[in-house]
């Protein structure tokens, strides 16, 4: 086993009646890295990541959490690890800050609820009943209560479905913050740029198995999708001057709107000395590049969406 | 124990927010009380061996009280947190099931004490109820009946996973019950018929407990009734334990 691993699970399978949610997946997690778990609706992310949790038993493999058996050690296992269900509640008419004071009293080394209440900007609402929260306040209320035992591990199941825009960026933050503290952090979600932006290593999952595992980066590169720079022209412009640019491999003008295509990381380079060098006027100048999505529909076929 | 003091106190300010239950153990015993008090008075009568019909009603409401919070209040609190997914988030917790159940035992026990003392002190003030026990012996068969209702109310609380099924189930217990056994409708002026019926519902023997207590006999007149909640207890207890799911 990896010394640095946080995690390591092998051949896990759990089947709900005829169903097979996971399928035979084996992977590890090291110790302060940000780990994606995504796919779409029913791939299995929530049930592997509840049964790292040892909320839900495994049907074969074995896991290791903090090097303890999420089954058999799950009170030891729930002192250090913090914990975001993708369907939870508290009472309806519990405050926030009488939440955060109850959960306080579950473990032996609680941080203080106070300073939970600052970091997550939740004192304003500190007297606020739970049923009356958005859902961006409910989920950060959610995230102190994963914090409050200063777990080793935190794990955020689908943390910002259902949140504005604006939320979801709040608390993508947040959860860099929590990993800047040294904390473990395995996360699923279904918004592939959640993942791309967040996480250093993403594991794809469809049907409940594993269908890529490495960093967004790479798994981007290894698509060998292309690069596309667009941009608009004033005046004249001709094919001719790009195809003997190494990094070319496409040209498309449509009226004014230049469309030039390669798989070369050095296409923007070439493409705007070109552009100077003729002293071309250009405007709107703006690149495409393969993102996670890309990967995704690559490897399965399909949006995740659906 | 830190989280068990802690979980009693918020469960008791979770237990005030809730105008239904708050209703049903602290004011509906009082309006039962005024209602039937005010039509029947509390003269002394001879079908009543000498009381007055609030006399022997006190008993019976407090039997009630226990009923309703014993059966109702129980499962209903406990399937709503099971339907909810709060329980599957204190299960992410070290938490164990056992503190949990004992902080519910606690706060029902003392809203279901403090209705009964409401009602004691109406009955006092307004009607000039009279009470010829040890206030000390009917203190230990109050404990007793709520302890065998309560764990009774468990089971119920263990098996059903909605608020909606709860709250059918457990009233369609508890209105036969209540109006059958005595607890509001005196078994005195019930037909024999009714009377030995009355028999199968466990709350017949908190009434007969509590009343016989109330005016004055002993527990050691009361064995068959102790006999019937020490057992209902022990297996409400066993029960519970062993089917109690955080989700």
């Amino acid at each position: 086993m990896d010394k640095n691993a946080a995690l390591t699970v092998e051949h896990l399978r759990k089947n709900y009646g005829s169903l097979t949610a996971v399928n035979d997946v084996s992977f590890s997690v090291q110790a302060g890295e940000i780990f994606g778990i995504v796919g779409p609706n029913g791939a299995g992310k929530t049930t592997t990541i509840e049964c790292l949790e040892g909320l839900k038993q495994p049907d074969q493999g074995h896991i290791r959490v903090l090097e303890l058996d999420p089954q058999k050690d799950r009170r030891a296992l729930n002192e250090r690890i913090g914990v975001q269900l993708q369907e939870s509640n508290i009472a309806a008419q519990i405050k926030v800050w009488e939440a955060l004071d109850l959960y306080t009293s579950f473990y032996a080394h609680p941080v203080d609820s106070g300073q939970l209440l600052i970091k997550l900007s939740l004192s304003p609402i500190r007297n606020t009943y739970y049923s009356k929260l958005s859902g961006g306040q409910k989920q950060r209320l959610f995230i102190a209560l994963s914090l409050i035992n200063n777990p080793d591990i935190v794990f955020f199941d689908e943390l910002t479905t259902g949140l504005d825009p604006q939320a979801r960026r709040l608390i993508w933050d947040l959860v860099r913050q929590v990993n800047d503290q040294g904390k473990t952090v395995v996360l699923t979600t279904h918004f592939m740029e959640e993942a791309e932006r967040l996480c250093d290593r993403v594991m794809i999952m469809d049907h409940g198995q594993i269908i890529a595992l490495d960093s967004p980066e790479k798994l981007i590169q290894n698509l060998g999708a292309e690069h596309k720079v667009i941009f608009s022209v004033k005046g004249d412009i001709q094919t001719e001057w790009f195809k003997n640019l190494a990094s070319v491999e496409n040209i498309n003008i449509f009226r004014d709107k230049v469309t030039i295509s390669g798989k070369n990381d050095r296409l923007l380079a070439d493409v705007v000395n070109l552009l100077t060098a003729r002293g071309i006027r250009h405007y709107d100048l703006h690149t495409q590049q393969p993102n996670l999505e890309d990967v995704f529909i690559a490897l399965t076929g399909k949006e995740i969406r659906n | 124990m830190k989280s068990l003091l802690k979980l009693t106190w918020i469960e008791a300010k979770l237990f005030w927010r809730e105008p239904q239950a708050l209703f049903f153990t602290l004011i509906f015993p009082l309006l039962l009380l005024f209602v039937y008090g005010g039509i029947y008075g509390n003269k002394p009568k001879a079908v009543f061996g000498g009381f007055g019909h609030v006399d022997v009603s006190v008993p019976s409401y407090t039997a009630m009280i226990i009923a309703t919070s014993g059966l109702i209040s129980t499962s209903v609190i406990m399937a709503t947190y099971r339907e909810q997914k709060i329980l599957r988030r204190f299960k992410a917790t070290p938490l164990s099931p056992l503190i949990l159940l004992t902080a519910d035992v606690i706060v029902i026990f003392f809203m279901t004490a403090l209705g009964m003392i409401l009602l004691i002190t109406a009955a006092k003030l307004v009607f000039g109820m009279r009470f010829s026990g040890s206030a000390f012996s009917f203190a230990g068969a109050f404990v007793l009946s709520c302890l065998s209702f309560f764990s009774l109310g468990f089971i119920l609380a263990s098996l059903i996973r909605t608020a909606r099924t709860a709250q059918i189930v457990s009233m369609s217990i508890f209105f036969p019950m209540i109006l059958l056994s005595g607890a509001t409708v005196p078994l005195e002026i019930m037909p024999e018929t009714i009377r030995s019926y009355a028999k199968i519902f466990p709350l017949t023997y908190v009434v007969q407990f509590l009343k016989g207590v109330w005016f004055g006999k002993a527990w050691s007149e009361h064995l068959t009734e102790i006999l019937v909640l020490i057992v209902m207890f022990v297996i409400g207890l066993l029960i519970s334990a062993k089917t109690f799911r955080w989700d």
